[in-house]
């Protein structure tokens, strides 16, 4: 006689249940060790990402040094609302700093995925494996050099007096020498330059890895159909790597309201003739903030960016997910 | 049919030899181009200030000299003691910030952790949402005294959550279950599971992390300018901006320049060479250093590529 579904359920639920009361009763005791091990990352994070973020809150309030510690003031001053907002938005900075951070980075993100992408598929199509290495190596020296030491290199460019633009190459074209450093028009095309040029290895690297990683039976097949260079790149290669330049592109996306401070403070040298070309919210917040001690005003810019760059994370996440799930952030 | 006809090249489907040609000549030039700036500032150090004023800077100095050196020279304490401190956060911020990170890494790799997406989700969402400039150095500064402190120079930067999850996909992928399985059967503690298998299987992924914590440490500059203002706890790479902005500074509280001074008041300091010689120094180490790393930076680069 066959036994009945119940007995069979019970044989099966009785284990179940068993291990389910080790689970509950042994909870801390079997876990206990990984809370010891991530003690010290939570502090760092409590200390640097979330007590900071409570102190945001200062945005909206206006800061009066009444108390001896900072905390006490900060606890005293009283609230405005949107002032600070306001007092933002009414001027011209605002706007300023949010086309310049937004247009550049437009412009940062173009130039990796194009050159980017032409450098690898360059890479990919060279015959001799060896100079295609050594180049790749060249090429990512700039990554490693830190912005201070790009922005010596960049002054003995633009030195106004003795740069070698001003003393070498301009006068080959027969132009008068320029004075880089008080001349704002420049910045929109000399930035990207120095942007890609620093960046360029990276960016290759990754695209190189995806493009290595394709299966070569394609191209076997492509060849053998009489498939030219240029078709296979046009439908075989780029088609394969475009779920990595999709997520690339919008995980830059995603930070489009955050810049580098070190290009734009460093390498412009932070002169102020230059600043309606090249001030952006970091460098805004940083000038606002450490420079003229205007409290209110700068945390308001910085929050203003943390929100609005918040919202342009979650965004592009909802857009990788549509496009490929498995390689959405969350 | 002409098309199955294809000749049989020595490499399967390789470029013809003209495009290749092309293709090596753009990008000997663009190493080149890459080259160029470190070559040029080397050459100016090592140039005579006079004839830098009146040529401008050469990529072959006009007037070989090592003045500039010689200048740099007589302040060595200072330079050295920078490079002491750069040192000093470096290894020590890069230590720290790996055992850190891998000891936060683990127990969200595993998959019997119940609450592994909480902690997941506490790491991640500061890559999502910052405090901004204000508060984080309002924290620093006010409320936990860290000025002029090295400390600050280190602790911002122990935890970064993509290398957390670069760590994390890595223990994913690369320790297998039955092997934790059975160590625990045996007897072994967590703590020990996690010493003696987990991390001697995950030493590529923590080498890959560690150069990338190291050269983040070493090329930092953004902390200093904010919390240092005490000169002997400069970094190389904040000796260097300031003496960018001001080579004089170098100068200043330097007992040597006072001492030339005093012997010949006529001397002019030669601010254009010593200022690129100064990044020499600075830059060396760098650029010493990198032939030997790059491969590794560039095999961790695609590691991370891959998303677990």
């Amino acid at each position: 006689m066959p036994p009945t579904t119940e007995a069979v359920d019970a044989a099966l639920r009785k284990p179940v249940r068993k291990t389910r009361t080790k689970q509950n009763i042994g909870y801390w005791k079997r876990f206990g060790p990984f809370y010891i091990m991530m003690a010290p990352a939570l502090l760092v994070l409590l200390l640097n990402n979330y007590i900071p973020m409570i102190g945001s809150l200062i945005a909206f309030k206006q800061i009066e040094y009444t108390a001896d510690s900072f905390f006490q003031s900060f606890m005293h001053s009283k609230w405005v609302g949107l002032a600070n907002f306001d007092y933002l938005f009414s001027t011209t900075d605002a706007w300023t700093i949010t086309r310049n951070t937004l247009l550049y980075n437009a412009v940062f993100i173009f130039l990796n995925l194009v050159i980017g992408v032409t450098f690898a598929l360059l890479f990919n199509a060279m015959r001799n494996r060896r100079l295609a290495k050594l180049h790749q190596s060249v090429m990512f020296l700039p990554y490693f050099l830190s912005m201070i030491v790009i922005s010596y290199l960049v002054y003995a460019f633009l030195n106004p007096d003795i740069g070698i633009l001003n003393r070498v190459v301009l006068p080959w074209f027969g132009v008068e020498p320029i004075d880089w450093y008080s001349e704002p028009k420049w910045w929109p095309i000399i930035l990207p330059i120095i942007n890609t040029w620093k960046g360029i290895g990276y960016y290759a690297v990754i695209f190189l890895a995806a493009i290595i990683g394709i299966d070569q039976e394609y191209y076997e097949a492509a060849t053998i159909d009489g498939a030219s260079k240029w078709r296979q790149i046009r439908s075989i290669t780029l088609p394969l790597i475009r779920p990595v330049i999709i997520v690339l592109t919008l995980l830059q996306i995603g930070r489009i309201f955050y810049s580098d401070f070190g290009l734009f403070f460093q390498v412009t040298r932070n002169s102020g003739i230059l600043y309606d070309t090249t001030l952006v919210i970091d460098t805004y917040v940083y000038q606002g903030f450490i420079v003229s001690a205007d409290i209110g005003m700068s945390s308001a810019a910085g929050l203003y960016q943390a929100l609005v760059g918040f919202m342009l994370v979650l965004l592009s996440n909802l857009v990788i997910r549509r496009i490929s799930k498995d390689d959405a952030l969350f | 049919m002409a098309t199955v006809a294809v000749k049989r090249k020595k490499h399967f489907n390789e470029i013809a030899s003209f495009p290749n040609f092309l293709i090596n000549g753009f990008f000997c030039f663009y190493t080149i181009l890459c080259v160029l700036p470190l070559l040029l500032v080397i050459a100016v150090s090592f140039s005579d200030e006079n004839s830098v004023l009146v040529d401008g800077y050469k990529l072959w100095p006009e007037k070989f000299s090592t003045g500039a050196y010689d200048f740099l020279l007589s302040d060595w304490e200072s330079i050295v003691r920078s490079y002491g401190v750069s040192i000093l956060v470096t290894l020590g911020g890069t230590l720290i910030a790996l055992i850190t990170m891998a000891l936060y890494a683990y127990p969200i790799s595993r998959q019997d952790f119940p609450h592994r997406k909480v902690f997941s989700f506490i790491m991640f969402f500061t890559l999502l949402f910052n405090s901004g400039l204000v508060p984080f150095y309002l924290l620093y500064t006010q409320g936990l005294h860290l000025r002029d402190n090295l400390w600050v120079l280190m602790i911002p930067m122990f935890v970064q959550p993509f290398f957390v999850l670069l760590i994390r996909t890595f223990f994913t992928h690369s320790v297998p279950p039955a092997l934790l399985e059975s160590a625990k059967i045996d007897g072994a503690g967590e703590w020990r599971i996690f010493a003696q298998i987990v991390l001697p299987l995950s030493l590529p992924v923590l080498a890959t992390v560690g150069l990338f914590c190291t050269l983040n440490y070493w090329n930092d500059w953004f902390l200093s300018l904010l919390f240092i203002n005490d000169d002997t706890l400069y970094t190389i790479q904040f000796r260097m901006y300031q003496a960018l902005l001001d080579i004089t500074f170098l100068s200043a509280n330097s007992t040597a320049y006072s001492a030339i001074l005093a012997q010949n008041p006529d001397y002019q300091l030669p601010t254009e060479t010593v200022t690129m010689a100064m990044a020499v120094v600075g830059i060396g180490p760098i650029v010493f250093a990198y032939p030997f790393f790059q491969r590794f930076f560039i095999k961790g680069l695609t590691v991370g590529a891959i998303k677990g």
